[in-house]
């Protein structure tokens, strides 16, 4: 799977129970109330295991993690940013 | 309560007629103790703060200082000034209290212990003579999501701050908890052998945004305040003469072992200027209207006016009572 693939079966199995209902790669997470401020520690948790990156403060914005493209376009600039890239998903 | 119909918004539109007031929240806690409540007194938790105080001193005034028990619950970590002043408010009102230390049934159920684990996580060196406090993210200067750090200081006065992660973040919390259940736990106690019912404390800013525990400091049967903001209780302090010591305080939570403004750890700004932010929304004042009142830049204002819909979202849940799958009528 590719790293949009995995973020967005994250999110729907995370915080949406298995059920996507819909949820558009543009989806603002805060605003479709998807997730809130304890899940996206969740988010960073999972992103900083899977894709062996570290998220800093100033990071945790809703321009980086606020839909699955935003999410896909950080990431992607991270592991650009931290080449070379180990074996990850 | 009505904005001023003339000149620019201001904490002016915040003032209470507090005779008028009290009179009317006296009147009202007694229709509702013999109607609903059917309770002959109210226990109550003081913790020396504006909040307790003023909750008791309305109770006093409502049922008679006979009718009311003060508990003083503290624990290992409680800030020696808070049983200064509770003991203080209770003698200038005439009450009853007991005091229950609390530090022996947190260590029973593993408090101390499961807070040391979870704090070890972050700062691997935390031991059981360190204290410590959480703290989040400025709204204001860090826009975006909340974050939470623990800051630690060590036995030789040294302070560390690392970002919590999820899971120790949820472990310090869900541990931290234990102290507002087990006061809440044994105010029913007291509530119980009395045949007395409880009264909870919270100001508007904490009943509105969610700022209490599920099961501990949320639960009641009477919150005489919950509908005053913050710089209205203090009003009302005033007006019922509660001891200046306690008035002059800056409200901290007393929950953990380091000291902890409220603004540190749940609003977004101190409370004169949270208050006038939340009246400002409900009452449907524009950003650049509140702004101007407290020296901020509108795009500020916006993001407090944000941040206090998303803590309404995100602790609806605490409000809620136990939902059923059909409902029952009687």
């Amino acid at each position: 799977m590719n790293l949009q693939d995995d973020v967005r079966m994250f999110i729907v199995d995370t915080f949406l129970f298995g059920e996507d209902g819909g949820l558009k790669d543009d989806s603002s997470f805060l605003e479709e109330g998807i997730v809130d401020s304890t899940g996206i520690m969740q988010l960073v948790a999972f992103l900083q295991d899977q894709y062996l990156i570290t998220i800093e403060d100033e990071e945790l914005v809703p321009e980086n993690l606020d839909s699955i493209k935003k999410v896909m376009r950080f990431v992607e600039s991270k592991r650009r940013a931290a080449k070379p890239i180990l074996g990850v998903a | 309560m009505e904005m001023t119909s003339k000149g620019a918004f201001s904490s002016q539109v915040l003032q209470l007629d507090p005779e008028r007031e009290v009179a009317r929240i006296c009147g009202r806690m007694r229709e509702l103790m013999l109607s609903r409540v059917k309770r002959r007194g109210v226990v109550l938790g003081l913790s020396g703060g504006i909040d307790s105080s003023v909750t008791a001193a309305l109770a006093v005034a409502a049922l008679g200082a006979e009718r009311v028990l003060g508990l003083e619950m503290p624990e290992r970590h409680s800030a020696q000034e808070s049983e200064r002043f509770s003991g203080m408010l209770a003698a200038s009102l005439g009450i009853a209290t007991v005091k229950e230390d609390i530090s022996g049934i947190l260590e029973s159920v593993g408090f101390y212990r499961r807070y040391a684990e979870a704090a070890r996580r972050v700062v691997p060196q935390y031991g059981s003579d360190w204290k410590s406090k959480i703290v989040t993210s400025d709204v204001i200067d860090h826009p975006g999501f909340t974050v939470f750090y623990l800051v630690a200081q060590g036995p030789d006065g040294s302070i560390v701050k690392n970002r919590l992660p999820l899971t120790p973040y949820l472990e310090i919390v869900a541990a931290t908890n234990f102290k507002q259940r087990v006061r809440k736990m044994l105010e029913y106690y007291h509530a119980d052998r009395l045949h007395y019912c409880v009264a909870g404390t919270p100001n508007r800013l904490e009943y509105d945004q969610g700022f209490f525990v599920k099961l501990g400091d949320g639960a009641a049967d009477l919150k005489p305040i919950a509908h005053l903001y913050k710089s209205q209780v203090y009003q009302l302090a005033q007006f019922l003469g509660i001891p200046e010591e306690i008035r002059k305080r800056r409200p901290t939570t007393d929950t953990y072992s380091l000291a902890q403004g409220q603004d540190e750890f749940y609003f977004s700004l101190p409370y004169e200027k949270m208050d006038l932010c939340l009246f400002g929304k409900n009452n449907g004042v524009p950003a650049a209207e509140v702004a101007s009142a407290l020296g901020f830049r509108p795009e500020q204002v916006e993001m407090v006016f944000k941040d206090i819909d998303t803590k309404r979202a995100t602790t609806s849940y605490l409000h809620l009572p136990p939902l059923l799958v059909d409902e029952i009528a009687w």
